[in-house]
């Protein structure tokens, strides 16, 4: 996909490039990949960006455990992922080489700082000769650049001791990969001063060495093609920010707090790879936004509920371990009849399992995993700035409906960032809850139903006259008191579940994408659209017929999804997850045969690994 | 709000009381209902919030908002509601095993917050809807379905969890014991924070006579104490006996003997910040000391709920954006024309 960078002495244009930072946890790879990414997004470049860091807050200095990445794909026109493979490869040290040079082509570019090379650097890293290029069998173009001992001459007059000045050689990494890409440095100095608004001298020293990263580019790898990718696709006029998946999804539920004219609650618990939800929120007191830091992950589950009962929009966040704590609360909300949105930032599992690592392996728990019959509402947002949109509907459709709405992002999309156009509310729908009017009064229940919906009505405390009594008690139809009727319980199980699948009539129908007589239709869910859609591009591209369902919407399904299946000859779900998916079609449309592709290793899927298998169906007699 | 006049009635909803025959709770709830009518708040304004367990069905029996949730979570299912909308009077009904074991967590954190809800510890000592097991509060070797041989396990005593947990209100009532009850209970509504009224609760049929020494009105004059404030502590049936300081400790003594006066009592103070003596008081049991009945400790402090909407209010009139769209226009941001 990426195109060849070949050995010249000129400016080469581009379509797309992916550029991937690594280091030591503490050497600031994610701020210098933020930052790049962020003013690629300025120039008008697509991106999409995927940092990828270990669990452990400072593993040993040096060692492979300790490596953390961030890799940003730039692109002149749309790009989907952030790539498979890298096109320049930043390696502050041997640790990090080794362990990225996974992600590299042989055309790939690798810089590295050479005063981090040292046999004590090497022998940290388990390298068992001198040479590490050897040892690892790279023949690729390599800028070997003194960083660390450039960006200590270069803050030599700044007063700073040399380890705080060495703290800034991410900046000297970031300097000569602008020049590399042909980007002016002003975006990134103004980032650098407001991110450091309240320290100037700090901002004046990460400034001074991203200066000269870009001039010793200039003037010492003059033998170095350059490159510039620049934007060619006109995108829609308006204003952007850059936003990844937790943030999206946080002003999503802002959004919707302010179309329905509540208060928006969150009650939550810290959790990898959810937390930045709640440290969102909390920054957003001038927006009213209510967040509680709960003793637990069941506190944050049942505060939310008490808020919901009190009238508020209320969510709690969590990633795999934390639904498994909620699961009885997620149940009252369910039989009381609440609406709640309750966030899933999947991870890898089970158990503690890959706590920073990105999977799908929740699907089967949101939809199932609670006692008894507990049909609830499962949304699965496909990007990062598509959980804005799917937080909106996961909120209006628990407020519309009265029920709990379990939103799954995962840990790639909510870290990964993307260009988001800032959106104009009045373009959203409006979020009407069911609320008890005065005429109702009279004989009033609190499980008393609209007949088509099915959904109950709200009535919130303080409001005179509908003072009523919910609770975990299964309830009567027509009076809510507390029964254990057998007829009466068929009765109610059937009408919490038919509320649910009236919702099909609530939510778009199923785009497919790609060819209409596709012989081929790939399968997929929530955050793998990015890769799903591109390998349905290379395919396309190739000449074959293949299509794409891309499934947001997972509890209920979209309307058509058994007549979308029914049409293609061969069809394929491809997920993070050994067949989740693929069993609940199988069970929802009889007689449904699909391939499966299946990947669990808590890393993106790989696009031309993608087209490979898909290709190989195609062609499977 | 307060000029509203309530009767008992107005808070008893239609349902059936379902408890055992001469059980505890049946007197609680009138107690409830009356403090309620006392307090003269509508019903419409206040929400009771209980776990799972025979008490926790009392929300039912509650002409008010009322949600009978799950086992343990009481705590942090008011707590939500409480902070949602600081104006309702948010009671939480929990027994011992609700409040104490499942819900262990919950109750040290509520506290702690120090969140603006009325706590009802309906404290029988045993599990009663699970048909007799030993409680948190179960005295060592208390013989009972799950503990034939008798518990090899020390109980909580919740007033030390509720002061390990900073809790600036405590009281103590018996169940049976109405008056008092109802003084009790309105005393916790109108305290601001979290507050803990433990209800010694007769189980009739799993634990009868747990309660037995404060069961009647002579039985507590013998072996109970009505703590009030500013008030010397005198008991006794004839109101012989007083408590003095001495050390580190509490001692008895017979006023009149080795003349001793009214004025060399303790004067009780619910109200003083170190809850030292407050906890030795409400230590005390039987059958050397009387127990300690009334409002223990009740200490002003501010609560989460009210700091959680001043905060929003201070950041509210300091910051100018308050629409999502005004915020993010005001970030980083650029523009594709």
């Amino acid at each position: 996909m990426n195109k060849v960078m070949a050995d010249e002495m000129k400016v080469k244009d581009l379509e797309r490039v992916v550029v991937r930072f690594s280091g030591d946890s503490g050497d600031g790879m994610q701020l210098a990949g933020n930052i790049f990414s962020n003013l690629s997004a300025v120039l008008g470049n697509d991106i999409s960006t995927f940092p990828d860091y270990p669990a452990e807050i400072r593993a040993p200095q040096g060692t492979l455990s300790g490596v953390s990445g961030f890799q940003v794909h730039i692109g002149a026109k749309k790009v989907f992922t952030s790539g498979d493979k890298c096109d320049v490869l930043v390696a502050m040290n041997p640790a990090a080489l080794k362990t990225n040079i996974q992600f590299t082509t042989p055309q790939s570019v690798i810089i590295i700082d050479s005063d981090s090379f040292t046999k004590k650097d090497l022998e940290k890293a388990l390298y068992t000769t001198n040479d590490p290029f050897t040892e690892l069998n790279i023949h690729n173009q390599v800028i070997d650049a003194p960083i660390s001992s450039m960006c200590k001459d270069s803050l030599k007059e700044s007063g700073l001791d040399n380890k705080a000045a060495l703290r800034s050689k991410n900046m000297f990494a970031l300097g000569l990969v602008c020049w590399l890409f042909n980007r002016p440095l002003e975006h990134a100095m103004h980032m650098l001063q407001n991110k450091f608004s309240k320290k100037p001298s700090i901002a004046e020293a990460n400034i001074k060495v991203l200066t000269d990263g870009y001039n010793y580019g200039h003037n010492t790898h003059a033998t170095v093609s350059t490159y510039r990718v620049e934007s060619k696709e006109q995108r829609e006029k308006g204003f952007y920010t850059d936003v990844n998946g937790n943030l999206a999804t946080s002003y999503g539920l802002v959004a919707a707090a302010e179309k329905a004219g509540l208060p928006l609650f969150l009650g939550s618990y810290p959790i990898t790879p959810a937390t930045d939800i709640l440290h969102n929120l909390s920054k957003l007191k001038e927006l009213g936004v209510i967040t509680v830091q709960c003793e637990d992950e069941i506190s944050g589950c049942c505060s939310a509920i008490g808020a919901s009962f009190a009238g508020c929009l209320a969510a709690t966040s969590t990633s795999g371990p934390g639904i498994c704590l909620k699961s009885e609360a997620i149940n009252l909300a369910v039989i009381a009849e609440l609406p709640l949105v309750i966030i899933n930032v999947q991870r890898g599992g089970p158990s503690t399992g890959l706590p920073t690592k990105s999977e799908q392996t929740d699907l089967l728990q949101a939809v199932y995993g609670r006692n008894g019959e507990s049909p609830l509402v499962v949304i699965a947002a496909t990007s990062p700035t598509n959980c804005f949109d799917s937080a909106f509907m996961a909120a209006k459709i628990a407020l519309e409906h009265m029920t709990p709405v379990i939103l799954l992002t995962d840990g790639y999309i909510a870290n990964g960032s993307a260009a988001w156009k800032i959106p104009s509310m009045k373009d959203y729908p409006a979020i009407k809850p069911p609320y008890v009017t005065p005429e109702m009064q009279e004989g009033w229940k609190p499980y008393q139903r609209d007949l088509e919906s099915l959904v109950r009505y709200w009535a919130i405390p303080g409001k005179e006259g509908f003072q009523h009594r919910l609770g975990g008690l299964e309830k009567d139809y027509d009076t809510s008191a507390i029964s254990t009727d057998a007829e009466n319980h068929q009765k109610m199980t059937i009408t919490r579940q038919e509320k649910i699948n009236y919702i099909a009539n609530c939510i778009p129908e199923q785009e497919v994408l790609g060819d209409k007589d596709a012989e081929l239709l790939i399968v997929g869910w929530g955050g793998t659209y990015g890769h799903l859609y591109s390998a349905l591009e290379v395919m396309q591209a190739q000449g074959k017929k293949v299509a794409l369902a891309h499934f947001q919407y997972i509890s209920p399904l979209p309307k058509n999804t058994t007549e979308i299946l029914k049409k293609y000859k061969k069809v394929v779900v491809a997920e993070q997850n050994m067949g989740q998916f693929a069993t609940i079609l199988r069970s929802k449309v009889p007689g449904l045969n699909v391939y499966q592709f299946n990947r669990v290793k808590g890393q993106p899927f790989n696009v031309l690994r993608l087209v490979e298998e898909f290709t190989k169906i195609l062609e499977e007699k | 709000m307060s000029e509203l006049e309530f009767a008992s009635k107005d808070f008893k909803s239609d349902q059936y009381v379902r408890w055992c025959p001469g059980c505890g709770d049946h007197a609680l709830l009138n107690s409830l209902h009356k403090a309620m009518a006392e307090l003269g708040i509508a019903p419409h304004n206040i929400a009771v919030i209980s776990g799972i367990g025979c008490s926790s069905r009392l929300p039912y029996y509650m002409n008010t908002y009322g949600f009978h949730t799950i086992h343990g979570r009481a705590a942090a299912i008011a707590t939500g509601v409480k902070v949602a909308n600081p104006e309702l009077s948010v009671w939480q009904i929990s027994g011992d095993g609700d409040a104490l074991a499942i819900g262990g967590n919950h109750f040290i954190h509520v506290l702690r917050r120090n969140v603006n809800i009325n706590i009802v510890l309906l404290n029988n000592q045993i599990y009663g809807l699970t048909k007799g097991q030993y409680s948190p509060t179960s005295p060592r070797g208390f013989v009972s379905k799950s503990s034939p041989y008798g518990t090899i396990e020390d109980p909580f005593r919740p007033v030390e969890l509720t002061f390990g947990a900073r809790g600036h209100f405590f009281g103590r009532c018996v169940d049976v014991d109405g008056a008092a009850s109802v003084e009790v209970l309105v005393a916790s509504a109108k305290h601001k924070g979290t507050s803990v009224v433990e209800v010694l609760q007769n189980c009739v049929i799993f634990n009868d006579g747990s309660q037995s020494t404060v069961a009647t009105k002579a039985d507590r004059a013998k072996n109970a104490i009505y703590l009030k404030q500013g008030q010397p502590m005198i008991f006794g049936e004839n109101n012989e006996y007083g408590l003095m300081q001495e050390g580190f400790g509490i001692k008895i003594v017979k006023i009149g003997e080795n003349g001793i006066t009214e004025k060399d009592l303790l004067v009780h103070d619910a109200h003083c910040e170190d809850s030292t003596l407050q906890m030795k008081l409400a230590l005390m049991e039987g059958p050397d000391f009387p127990i300690a009945l009334g409002v223990i400790r009740d200490v002003e402090s501010p609560s989460y709920d009210e700091c959680v909407h001043a905060q929003i209010e201070e950041v509210r009139a300091k910051k100018k954006d308050h629409s999502l769209e005004d915020l993010l226009m005001q970030g980083e941001i650029w523009e594709v024309k």
